[in-house]
């Protein structure tokens, strides 16, 4: 098969087009459908890995500190998010709390350390391991990381309590709060870019063999 | 100003990895992105037949999802059982009523508007209509990015049972309805996720002489 590169394909309408060079907030759009086909002004690698490393220190805060703590009549309640995923399962709903559990821990989680060790490799020139399955992995588990909806449960429920106890904010929620900012900008990262710097690297590894 | 697809080009663009690669023809055994390893497809396989099996599963499991209660407060007073409905109903007579909204938002018309936005969309392309299909293309964009945002409510009777758990004064339990609501969120999420959109700007194919 040949390829043809420079030729940029909308995925929602089959439209051919020819990439062009963007400025730094440029979007292309679909002549046919408006879908949006790519960016311009991608961050760096390096940026992106800063911010990834920072992901995975926040996502610990996030889940080794409570959220809120409740107060009732002298007495306190408080949770994490796994104190929450527990709890949930122990009221017998147990498929919904594999669902939370997966939705809010274990993508994000994921996605935070496979691709900060796909960028960590890709930056020392290395090609990293498994790296085929790990972008499909990248990939496919986009759409099922939701911490965002998760902080807009947090607040809702919050709002629920408020009524019932005295409510205070603890630090799990800043940090869940920092974490929703921190994987939207990681989620929105154009993962063709990666496919690329690995072909760069592969071209590059050929010709200094050739050479050598 | 003519559009060229990748269809009428004989390319073939590769759904995991976006490469463009020639495709062979049409009696040619299915191949494999050279990249990316992904089998290559011109549509996604069965797009039409697994849209409808999720939506009708999504549609069947929001009855029970919407009668039976999510949430189950007990507190000294008295036992209260709410449905999705009826969670939005408290928030709102109690005086939080934006709240009420981004609720009644997110658990009853989200996942209403997916259904029905699906079945327009598999109708319409079914029959190659060519009714507004910017339109289609967009309201298909709108379903994929509205699609996780129903989870709210799990989220919310989650972190509920979690905290409000003073037994002698009041307890949360989670209802056998949330089982049923994320069953929903996550069937509608994959039926949009199985429809494949360029469907809506395929042309009919012409009839093969006999």
């Amino acid at each position: 098969m040949m390829r043809a590169s420079q030729l940029v394909v909308c995925e929602h309408c089959d439209a051919v087009h020819e990439r062009r060079d963007l400025g730094p907030r440029g979007r292309a759009l679909c002549v046919r459908c408006g879908a949006e086909l790519y960016r311009g002004g991608h961050r760096d690698l390096h940026t992106m890995l800063a911010l990834t490393l920072a992901s995975l220190i926040v996502f610990v805060i996030a889940n080794v500190y409570p959220i809120i703590t409740l107060e009732l009549q002298g007495v306190a309640s408080r949770s994490t998010l796994w104190g929450a995923i527990r709890a949930t399962w122990d009221t017998g709903v147990g498929p919904v709390a594999v669902l939370a559990a997966l939705t809010v821990f274990f993508f994000p989680l994921a996605q935070i350390v496979l691709f900060g060790y796909v960028l960590a490799e890709l930056l020392r020139g290395r090609a990293p391991r498994g790296f085929i399955d790990i972008m499909h992995a990248l990939r496919l588990m986009r759409p099922w990381s939701m911490v965002e909806v998760f902080m807009l449960g947090t607040l809702v429920s919050v709002v629920k309590i408020a009524g019932l106890a005295s409510v205070t904010p603890q630090i799990g929620i800043f940090a869940f709060g920092v974490l929703t900012i921190l994987l939207t900008t990681i989620n929105s990262f154009d993962l063709r870019l990666l496919w690329e710097a690995r072909e760069h690297l592969a071209a590059g590894g050929a010709a200094a063999g050739a050479s050598a | 100003m003519r559009i060229r697809t990748a269809a009428g080009l004989g390319l073939l663009p590769c759904d995991a990895c976006g490469l463009v690669c020639r495709a062979l023809p049409p009696g040619a055994p299915a191949l494999c992105c050279p990249r990316c390893e992904a089998p290559l497809h011109r549509r996604k396989p069965d797009s039409v037949r697994r849209t409808w099996a999720f939506l009708i599963a999504a549609m069947l499991l929001y009855i029970p999802a919407n009668a039976l209660p999510i949430m189950q407060t007990a507190t000294l007073i008295y036992d209260e059982n709410d449905t999705i409905l009826g969670g939005v109903r408290v928030l709102w007579r109690g005086g939080s009523w934006d709240l009420a909204i981004i609720v009644f938002v997110a658990s009853i018309c989200v996942p209403l508007l997916k259904m029905v936005a699906l079945v327009v969309l598999l109708v319409t392309s079914r029959r190659h209509s060519t009714w507004r299909q910017t339109g289609r293309a967009r309201l298909y964009r709108l379903v994929e990015f509205v699609g996780q945002w129903s989870m709210l409510d799990v989220f919310v009777v989650a972190l509920l049972v979690a905290l409000v758990n003073f037994q002698s004064v009041a307890e949360v339990r989670a209802g056998p309805g949330l089982i049923a609501f994320g069953a929903v969120v996550v069937l509608t999420m994959l039926a949009s996720m199985s429809f494949d959109p360029r469907l809506i700007w395929d042309e009919p194919e012409p009839p093969k002489c006999p």
